[in-house]
């Protein structure tokens, strides 16, 4: 499993408006969502959103894969804190 | 008794509870480790299951969780999250307060 494959699979399912995944291993990996479709849901419901685009991969070809996960003003408020 | 209802009874009966690979003094995979050692941390009174001796156990509470990886915390019933969740709340100071509330 490659993260790109990873990547494009989030995109079809997800309106991203910034998407990054990393990890070389095959198995592990971690992803950045910024997406207004988590707008009002809480995490357990974000995470299931992004696992639900996965489908059966989260079962089979990817071991792991943390996950950050935002929406617009959420992460505008994070990227003003590290300026 | 289905291994769904099985789930159901421990989450009744265990105030804090996590679903993890291994145990508290040997977790089998990191990310359990890292839920251990935040409950830990935290001083939480929380019991363990470990998914790795019971099959059925293992793939049932993904389903009745709809969540594809374990740990798997639950507190007072409710389904709080993986270990993305738990160390996000760890950081933001909200999972000591929910603990705290427990008791």
């Amino acid at each position: 499993m490659h993260k790109d494959d990873i990547k494009k699979i989030i995109a079809g399912g997800i309106n991203c408006n910034q998407l990054e995944v990393f990890g070389d291993d095959g198995a592990h990996f971690e992803a950045l969502i910024i997406s207004d479709d988590f707008k009002s849901l809480n995490r357990v419901k974000r995470h299931q959103l992004v696992y639900q685009a996965l489908g059966d991969l989260m079962n089979e070809k990817i071991h792991a894969l943390s996950l950050k996960l935002y929406d617009l003003s959420e992460w505008n408020e994070i990227k003003g804190e590290k300026k | 008794m289905s291994a769904q209802e099985k789930i159901k009874k421990m989450i009744d009966t265990n105030k804090v509870l996590l679903f993890m690979k291994g145990d508290r003094k040997f977790p089998q995979c990191g990310f359990s480790g890292m839920a251990c050692q935040i409950l830990d941390h935290l001083g939480a009174a929380y019991e363990t299951n470990n998914v790795l001796e019971d099959n059925e156990i293992r793939e049932g509470v993904k389903i009745f969780s709809n969540w594809p990886t374990i740990p798997q915390l639950y507190v007072n019933g409710e389904f709080i999250g993986g270990a993305d969740i738990m160390r996000e709340m760890f950081e933001s100071g909200e999972l000591k307060k929910l603990l705290d509330q427990v008791g």
